[in-house]
């Protein structure tokens, strides 16, 4: 630093300017989102999960089981595709939860929330970017589907209705993630704990088998799971099939969880620590 | 020295009434009072676990204290916290920027939240990167950054727009002599603009080269405040450090300098080398002759200024807790 030169540069710019009008809770929100997009830039490994696992199901399931399961893998697709799309947008919540929790253990937050802003931007600017998250996970499986032969009747706008919902429910599903990023320790912990309770959520459901042959107690507790709902309404949209039954019990699913997980996070979020 | 009488005219920046945060039954912070005038500099110094990024952070609205008041600015902190936040602005202990982005991108983020339209922001963060030295990196990832670069940059997005007042915490802690020169230099172009600043330390040193006023705090409590040269005093006006040839004089070496020269002896971690307060420095003289009678060789000595122990030795009657350099002194 050559000393004089560089101390009058700093204080003209900390002398020179004047303060921007207050932003709106929006624009901080989008502000984040960016934020959060732009790590995708710089650490694109983040996206394996949404790749790599949606693949490897597919693959697995359709052919190691599809051909017991459904007479051959082709009419397994036209089953399995809706329900390997809802376990991968499920699963890639949990993801909100542990970066959430990474940027509160290394102060990133601590900045934000001494700042003149709308208290929960940080937060839904996050979901916010999740949901292109999501959606690209979406793609990835309708694509890997279309290749392997699986063939919607609803058409684009069966598949498209279809993805909407699914984005829906996992913005809602999302809260319980970031409460509990908020909660434990260690970004480990939420992963761990996130982990435990969708593996029997995700699999005791009707995602890769019919349950008519589970035994009843398990069978009531499939078809009560907000998973299986979600996965039916699913195959019934890309199906070309719409029950509107299914698709505002699901729509009652994700408004229950946004009024009970998104309050307890933001006050958890105000008084942290 | 500055005028006591004075001070008390001047507006206030911080005004804080017997401020309590408790971690479970483990009071952090204990009864802090504190009345900082605009336009200083004003130091915390203590050691680790004293409470000073507690009080720090209740001061910036990040936690809530369990008792006490406060205001920034004539703002209450807990009734017009926006206001609050409007002025304060935070530079945490450990960077508060987000290392996975670059440079550029957090000083983006940081003016976009503040208002600023993209094409503003960006501007801002191009002058700001350059005022602080570090347009060469402005598109690296912070992560790539050395631990001077990431400061500055985490003071630059504290200055996005000039905060009435900075909270910087242990702004130099593991910074080389280099680094935090520069640092030193940013704090003083900050507060020649006008901004009010708290910073916290547990280096004597740089209480001294930058703050008007110093709180000592530990235990949660203010043991000491004064200037610097207000705490130097008391501590007495100088340190003779000492390393002996051998360590196995040690012993009889403290017992002559305490008989001497009349003031504690502290054994250092080193186990050759101890120190000692000086009443006054004619006595250093004094005391390495009698060293040298008894035949105890001395490989080193230096006059110093007290250091953070040697001023909680003096304030408290015992070292610092938790500092690293106690075990010697426990012995
Ligand atoms: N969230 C917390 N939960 C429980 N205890 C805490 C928490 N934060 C701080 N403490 C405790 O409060 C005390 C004061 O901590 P604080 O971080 O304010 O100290 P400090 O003076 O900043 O120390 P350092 O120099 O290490 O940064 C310590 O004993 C610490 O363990
Ligand atoms: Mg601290």
């Amino acid at each position: 630093m050559n000393s004089e030169q560089q101390l009058n540069k700093m204080r003209a710019a900390l002398v020179d300017h004047k303060r921007p009008p207050h932003p709106s809770g929006f624009t901080t929100s989008l502000a984040f989102a960016w934020r959060a997009l732009l790590k995708i830039k710089y650490v694109p490994e983040q996206l394996l999960d949404v790749t790599f696992f949606p693949v490897m199901f597919t693959l697995m399931f359709t052919y190691l089981f599809g051909g017991a399961l459904a007479g051959s893998t082709a009419d397994y697709l036209q089953f399995l595709i809706p329900g390997i799309l809802v376990q991968t947008v499920v699963f890639t919540t949990v993801y909100t939860g542990v970066s959430l929790n990474e940027d509160i253990s290394k102060g990133t937050f601590d900045r934000f929330r001494s700042m003149p802003i709308w208290g929960p931007s940080p937060l839904v600017g996050a979901l916010l970017a999740d949901t292109v998250r999501y959606t690209l996970a979406s793609i990835i499986v309708i694509i890997l589907g279309l290749i392997l032969g699986f063939r919607p009747a609803g058409g684009v706008l069966g598949v498209v209705a279809g993805i909407m919902l699914v984005l829906i429910f996992s913005f809602s599903l999302s809260w319980v993630f970031t409460m509990l990023g908020l909660i434990l320790q260690t970004a480990k912990a939420v992963m761990g704990i996130s982990m435990t309770l969708l593996f029997p959520v995700t699999f005791a459901s009707n995602i890769f088998v019919d349950p008519a042959t589970m035994p009843g107690w398990l069978r009531a507790f499939v078809n009560i799971n907000p998973v299986s709902i979600l996965t039916t309404s699913l195959r019934q949209l890309m199906g070309g099939q719409v029950n509107w039954m299914q698709i505002i019990w699901v729509l009652i699913v994700s408004a229950v969880l946004i009024l009970i997980f998104a309050p307890v996070t933001m006050y958890l979020y105000r008084n942290k620590r | 020295m500055e005028n006591v009488m004075n001070q008390k005219d001047q507006p206030l920046a911080i005004e804080a009434v017997d401020l309590v945060k408790r971690f479970g039954k483990h009071r952090a912070v204990d009864g802090i009072n504190l009345a900082i005038p605009q336009g200083t500099v004003y130091g915390f110094l203590g050691p680790n676990g004293a409470g000073k990024t507690t009080t720090m952070k209740m001061l910036a609205t990040l936690l809530k204290p369990d008792g006490g008041t406060a205001k920034i600015f004539g703002h209450d902190l807990f009734k017009e916290q926006d206001a609050v936040r409007a002025c304060v602005s935070l530079t945490g202990q450990f960077a508060s920027v987000d290392e996975d982005l670059s440079g550029t991108e957090n000083l983006m983020l940081i003016a976009r939240l503040m208002g600023y339209t993209r094409s503003d922001s960006k501007d801002r963060a191009a002058e700001l990167l350059d005022a602080f030295d570090l347009q060469d990196a402005a598109k690296r990832q912070v992560k790539k950054y050395s631990g001077g670069m990431r400061r500055r940059l985490d003071i630059a997005a504290s200055m996005v727009v000039r905060p009435k007042l900075l909270f910087l915490d242990e702004p130099t802690t593991g910074l080389d002599p280099r680094s935090r020169n520069q640092i030193w230099d940013i704090v003083r172009a900050l507060v020649s603009t006008g901004t009010t600043v708290l910073l916290t330390t547990q280096y004597l040193d740089e209480a001294d080269q930058l703050a008007d006023r110093i709180a000592v705090i530990d235990h949660g409590k203010i043991i000491a405040k004064g200037t610097s040269s207000e705490l130097k005093a008391s501590v007495g006006t100088g340190i003779l450090h000492v390393r002996l040839i051998d360590a196995a004089a040690r012993a009889e070496a403290q017992q002559l300098l305490s008989t001497t020269l009349g003031t504690p002896v502290h054994l250092s971690s080193d186990p050759s080398a101890l120190s000692a307060q000086l009443s006054d420095t004619d006595h250093a003289a004094k005391a390495l002759t009698m060293l040298s009678d008894h035949q105890i060789r001395v490989s080193e000595f230096s006059l110093g200024q007290p250091s953070l122990d040697e001023v909680f030795l003096t304030l408290t009657g015992k070292p610092a807790e938790d500092s690293p350099q106690k075990e010697g002194a426990l012995e």
